[in-house]
This record gives C-alpha cells, sequence and structure tokens, in this order.
C-alpha cells in the first residue's frame, strides 16, 4: 500500500502525463539545463543495452548517466564544438499508453509510458521507440525525476550516434 | 578497371588517394584480397563455453557461426544450408543441439555434418553433387588465448606469425587477470557509422584528434564540480573525457609503435595514476595484491608496468587492456562501418574493476556517449568531404622519414607520440594485400600467402 509519502494527488495520472509531456516539450525546445533541473540529484538517467537488463553495473549500456555524468552531458550540449549537435537535431517526443503504478516504490511514483522519438538532422530522419519508467518524487511544485530508463526497442542494433537526449 | 599498378599508385609517400574510401569497386576488392585473407577476430571463447554454445557473424560480407563442438574445440562453420542456400541460425547468439534449416529442414550437427534430409526419397541420390554436403566449415580457425581468429584462406602464415609483436598485447590483457584468464562479460554492444572502415582503425592511433574532436566533452568535464554526487559512474567517465584533453607534450612523448601486417600499439599514454582514483585506491591495492599472490611480486609488478593502450590488430580489431576493451570493425560498404564491442573480466580481480570497466565502456562505447558520438560524426564527414574534386588525395604526412626503428623491441615507431605513423603503416599492409598477384588470382580460396606479397611501391 501507499505507506502515506506520496499524496493520493500525485498518483494522479492525468497530472503526471502533464508533468511527462512537460519534460518531453523542454527537451524539445533544447532547454537543457531547464530540462536537468527537473532531475534529483541522485538521479539516473539511463538507456540500457538489453531487453530487461537488470542493472547498469554489470552489463553495458547505451547511456548510463549519474548526476555527475548527466550534468557533463548538458554542458556539452552547450559547447559551440559538439560536433554530432552542430548543426543540432531537430527532436519531437510523442509521450503515450502513460501508466501509473498502484504502488509507489521507496516514497517514488512508478510511471510506464511509451515513447517514440522523431529526429530529423543532416537531411535525415531517424525513429527510436522504447518503453519508458520514470521513478518520481513528488515537489512542491510538481515532480522531480529521480530515474528515467529508455528501453529502446533497437538498442541492441546497429544504430549511429546517438547524441541527443531521449 | 582495378589494375594491380593503379591499385598501387593509390598509396603514395605521406598521401593517399581517396578512392582507397570511397570507391565501391575497391571495397569490392578489400572483402576479396584483405578479408578474403587476414586472420579475422570473430570473438571469445567465452562467448561459447558449453557444446551447443553459438554465436553469429560475419567475415567479410559472408554470414559465419562460431560453435563450442561436442569434443570441446571451436568450428566456424558457414551460416549457409548447403542445400538451398538458407542461413541456418539467425539469433546473434543462443545455445542448440543440431542446426535445422527453415526453408526444407535439413538439419545438421555442431560440426556442421549432415544428420538428416526430410522426405529424402525425392531428392537425386548418387552423383549429384550437392547430396551429402554440410555446412561448410571456414578453411582455417586458431585461437590465441581465447581468441578466437578464422581466414577464409585456406593457406597462409599462423595466426602467430600474422599477430606478430601484437600477440604481446593480447598476453597484456589476459595477464593482467589473476586467475590467468578473461572472459566477455556485460554484453555486446553494436554502433556504426556511414563511413569507411578503416577511419576507425586510423582513429584509434590517432593522437592529435582527441582535443579537436573531443573538444566539447574535455571542455564540459574540466568544468565538472568533482564534488557533484556519482555512483562510480560519472567518476570514470569525467577522468576519461578529461584525459582527452591532456597536454600537447604527454601526446607528443607518448609511443606509436608499427608492425608488419599494418598492426600497431600506443604506449606511454595512461598510467595507474590516471585509470584509477590514486594508486593507494582501496580496490587497487586489493588488485595488486592478488596479482602478487598470483605471480609473485616481480612478475606482478613487470605484468602492471605494461602501460599499452590502443592496439590494432589489421584489419578488423582495436583493443586495450586497462580497461579490457575490444572492437570488432565489419565493414558494411565503402561508405557503412559497424562496431561490435566487447568488454572483458579478468577472471580472480576484483568484482569493482569490472564495474568501472563497464563505466569506462559507455564512455568510450556507448552509442549515446558525448565522446564517441563526436568520433562518428567526424568519420561521416570524412566520407562526405573525400566525395569533393579538388583535391583528391588524403594527406597521411605527418612525421613523414622521421620515424625511428626502435631497437629495444625492433619495431618502427613514430618519431614523436603525434606522427601519422600507424596510417602509414595500415595502407603499406592494405597496399601489399590489395596488390598481392596471388590472392587476386585465387581469390578467397586460394593459395598464396598473404601479407607476404609484392611491395606496393
Amino acid at each position: 500500500m501507499n505507506d502515506g509519502a506520496v499524496p493520493a494527488a500525485a498518483m494522479d495520472r492525468s497530472a503526471v502525463e502533464a508533468f511527462l509531456i512537460r519534460e518531453a516539450d523542454l527537451i524539445d525546445r533544447r532547454e537543457f539545463e531547464a530540462w536537468l533541473a527537473l532531475y534529483t540529484d541522485d538521479c539516473r538517467y539511463w538507456v540500457p543495452l538489453e531487453e530487461g537488463q537488470a542493472d547498469p553495473q554489470h552489463t553495458v549500456s547505451l547511456i548510463y548517466d549519474d548526476r555527475k555524468l548527466l550534468e557533463t552531458r548538458v554542458r556539452r550540449l552547450g559547447h559551440p564544438r559538439a560536433h554530432a549537435q552542430a548543426p543540432p537535431s531537430r527532436t519531437l517526443h510523442t509521450v503515450a499508453n502513460v501508466a501509473v503504478d498502484p504502488e509507489p516504490a521507496d516514497s517514488r511514483i512508478v510511471v510506464r509510458s511509451n515513447q517514440i522519438v522523431a529526429e530529423y538532422r543532416q537531411h535525415r530522419t531517424r525513429l527510436f521507440a522504447g518503453r519508458c519508467t520514470h521513478h518520481l518524487e513528488p515537489a512542491a511544485d510538481g515532480y522531480r525525476i529521480a530515474f528515467k530508463r529508455i528501453d529502446l526497442i533497437d538498442s541492441e542494433g546497429e544504430n549511429r550516434g546517438i547524441p541527443i537526449i531521449l | 578497371m582495378w589494375t594491380m599498378q593503379r591499385i598501387a599508385d593509390l598509396v603514395q609517400p605521406g598521401r593517399v588517394h581517396r578512392d582507397a574510401y570511397t570507391d565501391p569497386a575497391i571495397f569490392d576488392l578489400e572483402m576479396e584480397r584483405i578479408f578474403g585473407r587476414a586472420w579475422l577476430l570473430l570473438g571469445h571463447d567465452s562467448q561459447v563455453p558449453r557444446p551447443g554454445d553459438f554465436v553469429t557473424t560475419q567475415m567479410g560480407r559472408q554470414p559465419v557461426l562460431m560453435v563450442r563442438q561436442r569434443g570441446g574445440g571451436v568450428k566456424v562453420l558457414f551460416n549457409r544450408c548447403a542445400h538451398r542456400g538458407s542461413t541456418v541460425c539467425s539469433a546473434a547468439k543462443g545455445a542448440v543441439t543440431q542446426f535445422v534449416c527453415p526453408y526444407h529442414g535439413w538439419t545438421y550437427g555442431l560440426d556442421g555434418e549432415l544428420l538428416a534430409v526430410p522426405s529424402p526419397a525425392g531428392y537425386a541420390e548418387d552423383g549429384h553433387p550437392q547430396r551429402r554436403l554440410g555446412l561448410s566449415e571456414v578453411p582455417r580457425t586458431e585461437v590465441y588465448r581465447g581468441f578466437v581468429f578464422a581466414s577464409l584462406a585456406a593457406d597462409g602464415p599462423s595466426l602467430r606469425d600474422f599477430l606478430g609483436p601484437l600477440r604481446s598485447s593480447f598476453d597484456d590483457l589476459v595477464d593482467r587477470a589473476p586467475d590467468g584468464d578473461v572472459e566477455v562479460a556485460g554484453g555486446v554492444s553494436r554502433h556504426a557509422y556511414d563511413g569507411n572502415w578503416k577511419f576507425v582503425l586510423e582513429n584509434h592511433l590517432d593522437t592529435i584528434h582527441p582535443r579537436h574532436v573531443h573538444a566539447s566533452s574535455i571542455a564540459a568535464a574540466n568544468a565538472q564540480d568533482d564534488s557533484r554526487p556519482t555512483d562510480g559512474a560519472g567518476e570514470v567517465g569525467v577522468r576519461q573525457m578529461r584525459q582527452n584533453g591532456a597536454p600537447n607534450d604527454l601526446w607528443e612523448g607518448l609511443g606509436l609503435w608499427v608492425a608488419e601486417g599494418g598492426h600497431g600499439y600506443m604506449g606511454d599514454y595512461h598510467d595507474d595514476e590516471k585509470l584509477v582514483a590514486a594508486s593507494d585506491d582501496p580496490v587497487h591495492v586489493d588488485y595488486q595484491r592478488r596479482m602478487e599472490a598470483a605471480y609473485g611480486p616481480a612478475r606482478a609488478r613487470e605484468i602492471l608496468s605494461i602501460t599499452r593502450w590502443n592496439s590494432i590488430v589489421f584489419p578488423n580489431v582495436s583493443f586495450m587492456s586497462q580497461f579490457g576493451q575490444l572492437r570488432i570493425v565489419r565493414p558494411v560498404a565503402a561508405g557503412r562501418t559497424v562496431l561490435d564491442t566487447y568488454v572483458f573480466r579478468l577472471k580472480g580481480a576484483p568484482e569493482e574493476m569490472f564495474r568501472r570497466a563497464v563505466a569506462f565502456a559507455n564512455v568510450v562505447n556507448g552509442t549515446g556517449s558525448p565522446v564517441l558520438t563526436d568520433d562518428l560524426e567526424v568519420y561521416e564527414r570524412l566520407q562526405t568531404g573525400l566525395g569533393a574534386d579538388g583535391n583528391e588525395w588524403v594527406d597521411t604526412g605527418r612525421g613523414l622519414g622521421r620515424d625511428v626503428r626502435d631497437e629495444g623491441n625492433g619495431l618502427d615507431r613514430g618519431g614523436t607520440g603525434t606522427s601519422e605513423i600507424a596510417v602509414r603503416n595500415q595502407f603499406r599492409a592494405w597496399a601489399d594485400y590489395m596488390t598481392d598477384a596471388g590472392a587476386a588470382d585465387a581469390g578467397a580460396t586460394g593459395a598464396d600467402t598473404a601479407g607476404m606479397a609484392v611491395a606496393a611501391e
């Protein structure tokens, strides 16, 4: 059962969905500093390699950032010689199938969603389809993201570099 | 028509013609004369520990499978049914008791022998040339310290001779395990770029590019507040990004050695002070203790004193021992390349070292890495740029004429650490393979000696 650490209102699916859409919108508008501000100090941002991958420590990942690496990642994206993003990609995130787990985990709201990211850069469009898992902490102005996992359906495929925020 | 002379003319002192990277006919010849003859690394025997375990991969453009035999050895078979030609196995890896073709059910043993043919009466009987064929075995397979190599050529130098002094780079990797053995662990990740396969082999011994290609991740890492939260992954990643921005004199002073066959390695880049938190790092202290227990203090010190960074075994391997990383290069087309990337666990070493190797792999091989993505971007820009007329030559002349013979190991060494000696050496081997008359006449099943060819000059 909800141990009371998470207010019932914070579990509301439409409130959670609105937050995920806001996160997606910040990425697509390339407001990466504001996006980073949505994340907690002990956050993880994770794109696993393998379907159902158990952990990021014993198997490699496409991306596995703790807070320190995520700050570095965002700072790099603002650098004029971030070649893989010069010119930058245009991205469009579509968030769908949002479902809130009935039980919070460690006072965090567990949210599952499907995400399709369209990327346009250098005359090419690519699609990244994945299942997302967010762990959200209620905050005075909404939520903070403690954990975001994106399981791309083609994570083990022969992908060109993925320099964007998924 | 690519005559021997025209091919030889592509490689000149200090420059290479762009056709070597862009021409589809040259690529076809590379698949025949280089990937059709050289020893190619396919994987490591720890990937197939039990009888029936297999992995599928490619040799050049040809589908093959590496399978553990009931008797214990590893065989490399063409992944091609003897009947009508379907692959008999489509998974990247797995375990089977036999291979069954999906088309008409022909069934093969782990050694490729044809075991069963459904509805046999209708097939041509004695005298039909295809009647009793099994899965064909790749002409030659050899294993060096667990690394499985195969060659599509029936004859040629032994693997031992082919590797030459690069054997010591594999030794360096395996010797670093207190138990004297390593295993592939942590998954096999892949990435691709729309550029020529040679770019990545050149780049891994290119010491000038980091501060330019990786300028953004170097700057971002240098500005990173070290007190921010990390679970260890960020620690490893940020340190490596900063190391790419090492001062000029470090790059100029390091060693680049090259060997016969296009191979080469970089030394003196990292030492343990830069790789681990410090030499008093408890994990490193524990590791050193285990190494000394296993090998004795003197031998342990000797093993750990080797500061070799990237090693290249031409034409399909790039690896480095200190973090147990290996990449296999798979050319797809003149302008398309796929890399399979591996991490090794040093058996008997502290588990935390493996976690650091995984964290390191994410930074250097992760498809979403802030470091790797800039390398891949530049490979693609090279391929695009080489389409331009006006200057048809690629400059490989940095340090030309200043290479020196290292009397210590008998290898040629760049006069400085930023010489383009490795590119020149790779192209020397490239021209040898590509203008080898024996190889050209015999194709992939020929009987001549690869790598021993008439010099391109």
